[in-house]
């Protein structure tokens, strides 16, 4: 019986050897990767930012990616396209420095860690809070920096957190943040609490579970801080800005696909509303309040 | 009947050449099985590492490096499952049996007992686990009752027994209307009362019968336990998500998966040597 | 002579739905009497047994055990089937049990006697049926004929007042059947008192005091086995031993 099976057997073996090594993936690994930061000096002249030399995934349209639901005061009544909001402010300034009218830009909605993963994308480029990090510039290209970020401890008045005052008081407490963020990395790198960090999947859980005491203080950036003490949380109170955690200024930048075709663009176009002060205007009409918490040490 | 302690009668030699002749065949098979066997892995395994993507499939999954680094941070999230798990497993078995006995009571006085019982298993089957875990994880605590904790493992770990048991319930109630009603006559002739009769006859033939589908609800939530991470503690599979989200290397993943795969072997052997055991004493099954 | 009868049925119908399955029975069963019930499958034998010992409430009519009236809903039908004893066609042994255990669960259990008593007790009956090696083994390793036998001296253990043996031999093979009715007749023959739904016609000849026969849930006739047996009044009774004839069971 045993002899009558080892051809069939054979044969499969056989296929099955040949048919793995056919499915070898899209090789790119031969191609060097990007290592060096996102901010490379534009070589390409400004004929290759023209619209119609964008290979964006639409010809002739832009699409941007952001979360739902997008939070103030990045963006307001999580409404991407209203233009309201810093984020969707800045977007729609990239879009309109790369040649894109309003009407040419869609947005689709993609999770925060959804977009950071390696892999191709459905979108040109993605704004959603990203800060600018060594690992994640592994797998994904980031712009030139749109904004600088700090950490910031925020509470409720009458969480055990509430008078804290340095990073030390922090250290037994209870504290919490979104899963995949800088903020949890802060809260492990700079305050290294005693008990482990609690880790959400979103902020809005990470929100209730500290008005019910379950947390005792929440890590967010800081304009997203200012908004939900003031306009969401009952009782909320900043506890103060923490130092960025490897000395350099935490900074955010747009998110496009590793070794994206319009990433060298998108920079220069950030970087041209730098420097005609447009950044500037916007921050000071949408994260002007997001001014004057202190900083813990 | 115990064998004669006579010595087996000597063969003729037509039966000693048939024995020889298939002894020496059966040895032939496992040769060839155990050398097929070999080769077949050696060819697959071989293929599989020669193959242009395996370097990256390896690099991105199978980073043992990697994997040892992160090895306590997983384990340190998988005992938190395991405790909540075994507590789980005892209240749900509890609370199970408890319902499922409520949901069997004869007579139409105990119509509401039965009632609530029913409406029970139906809610509770019903709403999916992660409302449950957020109504309970953070509605509860929300409502800022004295007594309530607002421990999320332990809210968790209600929202969890809550579920199983509604499952649970079903299962033994099954186990319950299978038992055949001639054992309840026999135990009632002999005078034994109703709560006597679940208690000795019903329900030890009950819980034998639905041992498997025990175990497989068992390792089902053992999966289920994880979701208490979504309240902010944190698993064997946030531990890995955590540094999966750091390194994008998908090799913590992986080793949840086995820790995972591991904890359920042994359930599942140690539930059939305890079916096994309960089958060989109550049966006589020969050699069928 | 009239000493009240251990069991004593008067006037007893029951009703399944729309299906009359008793009606108007009146017997008794005087101590140390056996009393054989034949009939046609349906006819309301088992029904009958399982009134006597309350698994079904009767529709009218009173069952009297020891003159006290036990259809009454304020007396506690567990206490009244501690003095019953009951053997079922199919055994109905308790299969997660020993034989052992299966004896003594009751008088433990219900009777609150102590266990190394009880077991005494158990293992004296097993012996006395020729059991005693098998009290540690399952039920499911025993033959019919043992497990039934078993299932007697479970029904035993509790010292009832009567014995409702309901088809007992019906499952067994032919062969077995023996050893069970040698059982039943050493009972007799200590004194126990039995009712038994039977189709062994040449059993009840030899074994019973009256014999009584149902058809269509009415008691047709009755009285001792020659009569009944050997020269029946009733035209049902004519047929349905002819049939038994027949079928060579008589």
């Amino acid at each position: 019986m045993s002899r009558r099976m080892s051809r069939p057997v054979l044969a499969a073996v056989l296929s099955l050897a040949a048919l793995v090594s056919a499915c070898s993936p899209a090789d790119d690994d031969e191609t060097a990767s990007d290592t060096t930061s996102a901010t490379t000096s534009p070589s390409t002249s400004s004929d290759a930012c023209a619209t119609d030399a964008l290979q964006t995934q639409t010809d002739g349209k832009l699409t941007i990616g952001t979360d739902k639901p997008a939070y103030e005061p990045w963006f307001v009544d999580d409404d991407p396209a209203n233009g309201k909001g810093y984020e969707s402010a800045v977007a729609y300034a990239v879009a309109e420095e790369l040649g894109y009218a309003k009407t040419d830009v869609t947005w689709v909605p993609v999770k925060f860690d959804a977009a950071i993963q390696p892999g191709p994308k459905n979108f040109d480029f993605d704004i959603n809070q990203f800060s600018i990090t060594e690992e994640r510039q592994q797998v994904v290209d980031f712009s030139s920096p749109y904004y600088d970020v700090t950490q910031t401890v925020i509470t409720t008045g009458e969480s055990k957190a509430a008078t804290a005052t340095t990073i030390a008081d922090l250290k037994g407490r209870k504290l919490g943040a979104q899963v995949g963020t800088t903020s949890l990395a802060a809260i492990n790198e700079v305050i290294a609490p005693s008990s482990d960090a609690a880790v959400f999947n979103s902020n809005d859980d990470a929100k209730i579970a500290l008005e019910n005491g379950q947390i005792d203080a929440l890590v967010v950036d800081l304009p997203t801080a200012f908004f939900i003490t003031a306009a969401e949380l009952d009782n909320g109170k900043i506890v103060g800005q923490l130092p960025p955690s490897t000395g350099d200024q935490e900074q955010f930048g747009l998110l496009l696909d590793k070794d994206s075709p319009l990433t060298d663009c998108v920079s220069m176009a950030v970087d041209a509303l730098r420097s005609d002060g447009t950044l500037d205007e916007l921050q000071q009409q949408w994260l002007a309040q997001a001014a004057g918490a202190p900083v813990l040490k | 009947m115990t064998a004669p302690a006579e010595a087996f009668p000597q063969l003729s030699l037509v039966e000693q050449e048939r024995r020889a002749y298939r002894r020496g065949r059966a040895h032939r098979s496992s040769l060839v099985a155990g050398a097929s066997t070999v080769i077949f892995l050696a060819v697959v395994g071989t293929a599989i590492v020669l193959s242009p993507g395996w370097p990256r499939v390896k690099s991105q999954f199978l980073d043992v490096g990697y994997g040892w680094e992160v090895l306590p941070d997983v384990l340190r999230g998988l005992w938190l499952n395991l405790r909540v798990l075994l507590i789980s497993a005892l209240l749900v078995l509890v609370l199970g049996l408890v319902i499922a006995s409520a949901r069997t009571l004869r007579g139409p006085v105990f119509f509401p007992v039965r009632f609530l019982a029913a409406a029970y298993t139906d809610l509770f089957r019903g709403i999916p686990l992660i409302i449950l875990l957020y109504l309970i994880g953070f509605g509860v605590p929300g409502l800022r009752l004295e007594f309530v904790t607002t421990n999320v493992v332990v809210l968790g770990t209600a929202a969890l027994v809550l579920t199983y048991s509604a499952y649970v319930a079903e299962v033994f109630r099954a186990g319950i209307e299978s038992v055949h009603p001639s054992q309840r006559a026999a135990a009632r002739s002999l005078g034994l009362s109703y709560g006597q009769t679940m208690r000795r006859i019903v329900l030890p033939q009950a819980v034998r019968r639905v041992q498997p589908a025990l175990l497989n609800d068992f390792v089902a939530m053992q999966k289920d336990v994880g979701l208490i991470s979504i309240l902010g503690a944190t698993d064997a599979v946030r531990a890995a998500q955590i540094n999966v989200a750091q390194s994008f290397n998908f090799t913590p993943y992986v080793v949840a998966g086995l820790l995972f795969v591991l904890l359920a072997i042994p359930s599942a052997r140690l539930a059939d040597w305890v079916q096994l055991r309960a089958i060989r004493r109550q049966q006589a099954g020969g050699a069928a | 002579m009239s000493r009240t009868p251990v069991l004593a049925l008067d006037g007893v119908a029951k009703r399944f739905g729309d299906e009359t399955v008793l009606r108007d029975v009146d017997l008794s069963v005087a101590e140390h009497q056996v009393v054989a019930l034949i009939g046609a499958s349906g006819s309301g034998k088992s029904t009958l047994l399982r009134c006597a010992n309350l698994l079904e409430t009767v529709d009218d009519g009173v069952i009297r055990l020891d003159g006290e009236d036990i259809t009454d809903p304020r007396v506690d039908p567990d206490v009244v089937r501690r003095r019953i004893g009951v053997v079922f066609q199919a055994y109905n042994l308790f299969p997660h049990l020993s034989v052992l255990d299966n004896v003594t669960l009751a008088p433990r259990v219900v009777s609150g006697v102590g266990r190394s008593e009880a077991e005494d007790k158990a293992m004296a009956l097993l012996r006395r049926v020729g059991l005693a090696e098998k009290a540690t083994q399952f039920p499911d390793r025993l033959s019919g004929g043992q497990q039934q036998r078993a299932a007697i001296v479970r029904a035993l253990a509790n010292d009832p007042r009567l014995l409702l043996l309901d088809e007992i031999t019906s499952a067994l093979d032919p062969e077995l059947v023996g050893e069970v009715l040698t059982l039943v007749r050493e009972l007799k023959d200590q004194g126990m008192t039995i009712l038994m739904a039977t189709h062994e016609m040449g059993f009840a000849r030899q074994v019973a005091d009256v014999v009584c026969f149902l058809d269509g849930g009415r008691l047709l006739e009755q009285g001792p086995p020659e009569r009944v047996l050997g020269h029946p009044v009733q035209p049902r009774t004519r047929q349905f031993l002819a049939r038994i004839i027949e079928a060579g069971r008589l």
